[in-house]
């Protein structure tokens, strides 16, 4: 059989760098070797570098797999998930390993070791948290920042809200300190050095960033030497040899990462500070490779991915024969904390052959630094806008002169070329393709563009599944798309990623999901925290954002009537020739002889041109001037009217037939749920407007079935029907379910519509929703969970305690006057020469 | 094409024009839309769009922009001119903010003049 010709790899560990190789590995051989995989976490290979925005809750677990189960099939990989190895027997040429025993194993071992036989061997087995040695260290509440475990331990302690304490100001403790914030918790860093992330930062940068850091409400202690945790079974507090005792529910020590190498010692390998490996990433065994955080090449060790990455492209080509040779380089550091913006790379330290340039914007929150030896960039800090960070890195890796353009260096690319700012996408464009777009994977300008063309790429998805370029930490993704966007011109498919505006790289989803987890509360803090580009939004933005928040807040969030557009700001429809129509609410399409005189009357007041019925059996009065609205729905008001909403994405109409009133064929009473349908749903703000219709046989002439929600009674109760469209597309409704009784119907359709509240893409009509997130989810949701049905429906609920107040009567009592006269009226002057 | 100018005019004070927003003044010449920027800059422009004459007052106000809310044209405020692929001109006004005042000061064309 051919399967014994196959050579046998082992890997011990599957982290990110032993993932990475194996990727390409398979690309160059896929049939080369037979692979085994031990991983002491139970679980498949994740984006390790994510891990803090898993923690202050903007991703899930799921969205930071690299390698799902259905990677390691495809490529019959033998994976034991929870196995620790403990030995490495290089006479006989195998690794044991024993099992952990806790969590949820992929096996269910009948023995508790199990001995593997290698021809090649990889050792990826990573770091460890480094622990001070201080009293109350073994305390159960003092955690460190490394895997997933740590995380899921942090959000459990995070439940209780209480406090916490961050040991170590360096980028993960601040990553972490960040995201226990984001979970509600009293968080204080205590960092050992006068600035954080000294490695990285010169001090200027680094005070600068402490100030951002108290600004999120986190306290920061520098120069804190941690004497001792305390507590009596749990941690309760740290003390520093100052004295200074600060209560902790949770401690989490993020002071450095340590290579774990006692496998490799144990097997009489060569170590020093990290597993020594030499340029071919091989150990002092040569059928052993070592790579990632344990590995020691060319007398340094490394926790930054791409240096990791570049090892692993070492270890895959050498497996396929290949001379391929790891060379360090620099690296650059991003901090991913949403909302502070910081890059450094290089070595920044002051000598005396190296000069500096620094740019200082105190009230933009600005900072630049390049240091330079012999006209090259050798350092680079930059705080605040980081856009120019990969231009600068650049030009630090290739170390290009830049006399000629010293002056307008710290400017940035698009100064330094001659001045004139270019476009983001120009910017792209003009950079060089050895120029490196992902910093975590690697990737050049070059590779992508040369993957678009080669091989027809669309979208960011496929550069991401052929390149890696954004596809880990995603910082990068404005770029990469500026890339598709340059090549592909027209044929670049938007679909794949669609940002809300011009004003964000960020999709609507995106929007939503960040302004729950981050707790933005006004569009100002939104635009601060999530990075808008303009300064304040733009029209599709705003009122999209309005609608986000007033959603997401009800009762606390107030209404931003200048993001509001015209129609919903004075609540009435603007007309070509800018006069309004007023259309009044007749609740289930009912009217009476008081109300029709009172239109009448109206109609004849204010010379109103135009008296039409809309479709949705309302009358509609057309071409009133604006100054004249407040008077028109004073009187309006005075006949017991309110505004029917005819101009919001909201609630507009319920149309009903007559049903068991009058007609003979009435199953139910159609007028009756009409009303109350409309009662209690009128004044919701929706994503678009929701068109409503409740007819009393399934001879529906009500037209309910093409209705974003409709209602066809029968005998047995009330068919819920949702998604129809009748305007621009044609669409008959689907089914949601049939329910016996009327409280039951009301209950799933305001469950209904809160759900399309709040997973609706503003503009977005229910059947375009639904169709996006599937129609058989939205069933499943409402009808078939009985829970979640009625917690959407007293989130509704609630939110309509704020809602229903009628515009008609607040402006006409005086409200938002200056919406209606003009603020000057000016006579004609003298004509003089 | 000569223009002479109305000497300025007191219109009202800055927060008679809500922030991101517009004030019409109506005018023997036409309505005069008055915006307010976020940053408290004031700008006088026609209220009229060069794309179907909707009322630019009632429009969304964003940066040193307004978009038109008939049809979604984004007039410069700064130069009266549309943005991005749309080509047409928008008539300015002279305006002066002192001490929390708004002076408007009108400009005839000598063309005009002549029409009037």
């Amino acid at each position: 059989m051919t399967i014994h010709s196959r050579q046998r790899l082992v890997v011990v560990g599957n982290g990110m760098a032993p993932g990475r190789a194996l990727e390409r590995l398979f690309e160059q051989a896929p049939e080369a070797y037979d692979v085994t995989i031990f991983n002491a976490e139970p679980r498949v290979n994740y984006d390790r570098i994510m891990l803090s925005p898993v923690l202050s809750g903007e991703k899930s677990f799921e969205q930071i797999v690299i390698h799902g189960d259905g990677w390691y099939v495809k490529h019959g990989i033998t994976l034991y998930k929870g196995a620790r190895v403990t030995r490495i027997d290089r006479a006989a040429r195998t690794v044991t390993a024993e099992f952990v025993p806790a969590g949820s194993l992929g096996h269910i071992p009948l023995e508790p070791t199990v001995t593997v036989p290698y021809d090649k061997l990889i050792v990826g087995t990573g770091s460890n948290p480094i622990i001070l040695p201080v009293p109350g260290r073994d305390l159960p509440g003092v955690l460190t920042y490394r895997d997933l475990d740590d995380v899921n331990a942090m959000l459990i302690a995070a439940r209780a809200r209480g406090s916490a304490v961050v040991i170590g100001g360096g980028l993960l403790g601040l990553e972490a300190a960040a995201g226990l914030k984001e979970q509600g918790m009293d968080v204080t860093v205590l960092h050992l050095m006068p600035t954080l992330m000294e490695r990285q930062l010169d001090p200027a940068a680094g005070h600068l960033l402490q100030r951002a850091i108290e600004a999120r409400g986190i306290k920061v202690i520098t120069r804190a030497n941690t004497k001792a945790i305390v507590g009596n079974g749990r941690v309760e507090a740290v003390e520093l040899d100052n004295g200074t005792r600060l209560p902790a529910d949770l401690v989490v020590m993020a002071v450095g990462i340590r290579p774990n190498m006692q496998l490799a010692r144990d097997a009489d390998l060569a170590v020093n500070r990290g597993v020594v490996v030499d340029a071919t990433m091989r150990t002092s065994d040569p059928d052993i490779f070592a790579l990632g955080e344990c590995a020691e090449a060319d007398g340094q060790v490394f926790g930054l991915v791409a240096p990791l990455y570049e090892m692993a492209n070492v270890v895959a080509a050498q497996l396929c024969g290949d001379d391929a040779r790891f060379r360090s380089s620099a690296t650059a550091t991003k901090l991913k904390v949403t909302g502070i913006n910081l890059f450094s790379a290089g070595d920044f330290a002051e000598a005396k052959d190296r000069e500096e340039i620094v740019l200082r914007d105190a009230t933009r929150g600005q900072y630049r630094r390049l240091v330079l030896k012999d006209n090259r960039i050798v350092g680079a800090v930059l705080y605040g806008d980081t856009a120019d960070g990969p231009w600068f890195f650049d030009l630090l890796k290739r170390g290009e002169d830049v006399a000629d353009r010293r002056e307008r260096l710290i400017f940035g690319q698009s100064y330094a070329a001659g001045g004139i700012p270019l476009d983001p996408a120009a910017a792209v464009a003009a950079l060089p393709d050895d120029a490196e777009i992902c910093g975590c994977n690697g990737v050049c300008k070059g590779k992508i563009t040369g993957a678009i063309a080669g091989l027809g790429l669309k979208s960011l998805d496929e550069v991401r599944a052929h390149t890696k370029a954004s596809a880990s930490c995603g910082s990068c993704t404005g770029l990469v798309e500026q890339l598709l966007k340059a090549q592909l011109g027209e044929a670049y498919n938007p679909a794949a990623v669609q940002p809300m505006c011009g004003c964000t790289e960020l999709g609507h989803d995106d929007v939503r999901r960040l302004i729950v987890a981050k707790e933005l509360k006004t569009i100002p803090q939104l635009m601060q925290e999530l990075e808008w580009k303009t300064s304040c939004g733009c029209a599709k933005c705003r009122p999209a954002l309005n609608y986000y928040l007033l959603c997401t807040w009800p009762g606390a969030y107030v209404d931003d009537s200048q993001s509001r557009f015209v129609n919903e700001r004075v609540h009435a429809n603007i007309q070509k020739d800018g006069t309004y129509s007023v259309v009044p609410r007749m609740w289930g399409g009912q009217t009476s002889a008081k109300e029709l005189r009172a239109i009448a009357d109206i109609v004849e007041r204010y010379d109103i041109p135009t008296v039409k019925v809309t479709g949705g059996q309302r009358i509609d009065m057309l071409g009133v001037r604006k100054e004249d609205l407040p008077l028109v729905w004073a009187d309006l008001s005075a006949a017991g009217m309110v505004s029917g909403h005819a101009y919001a994405k909201g609630l507009r109409t319920v149309k009903t037939c007559v049903g068991t009133d009058w007609c003979r064929f009435g199953t139910q009473d159609s007028t009756g749920l009409g009303v109350r349908l409309e009662k209690f749903m009128w004044g919701s703000w929706t994503p678009a407007k929701v068109k409503m219709a409740v007819s009393g046989c399934p001879r529906n002439c009500a037209e309910a079935t093409c209705k974003d929600i409709g209602v066809v009674c029968v005998d047995s109760g009330y068919d819920i029907h949702f998604a129809g469209a009748a305007g621009l597309e044609i669409k008959g409704t689907e089914l949601l379910g049939h329910v016996a009784t009327e409280p039951e119907a009301i209950e799933a359709i305001g469950a209904l519509t809160q759900l399309y509240r709040e997973q609706g893409r503003y503009l977005e009509r229910i059947h375009k929703w639904a169709r996006r997130v599937g129609f058989d989810t939205i069933r499943q949701q409402i009808m078939e969970d009985a829970e979640r049905r009625r917690a959407l429906y007293d989130r509704f609920v609630f939110s309509q305690s704020f809602a229903q107040v009628d515009p008609w009567a607040e402006r006409a009592a005086g409200k938002d006057a200056h919406e209606f006269a003009p603020v000057a009226e000016l006579a004609l002057p003298q004509a003089a020469e | 094409m000569n223009a002479i100018a109305m000497p300025w005019v007191e219109i009202c004070a800055l927060a008679d024009i809500p922030s991101r927003g517009c004030r019409v003044v109506r005018t023997p010449r036409g309505r005069i839309a008055l915006f307010r920027t976020a940053a408290d800059e004031v700008f006088a422009l026609d209220d009229r769009c060069p794309h179907k004459g909707g009322p630019l007052s009632e429009g969304i106000v964003h940066g040193r922009h307004v978009t038109c809310p008939l049809h979604n044209w984004v007039i410069g405020l700064a130069d009266g001119e549309a943005t991005g692929a749309d080509k047409g001109c928008v008539r300015r006004h002279p305006v002066r903010l002192e001490d929390g005042r708004v002076f408007l000061s009108l400009l005839f064309t000598d063309e005009e003049k002549g029409s009037s």
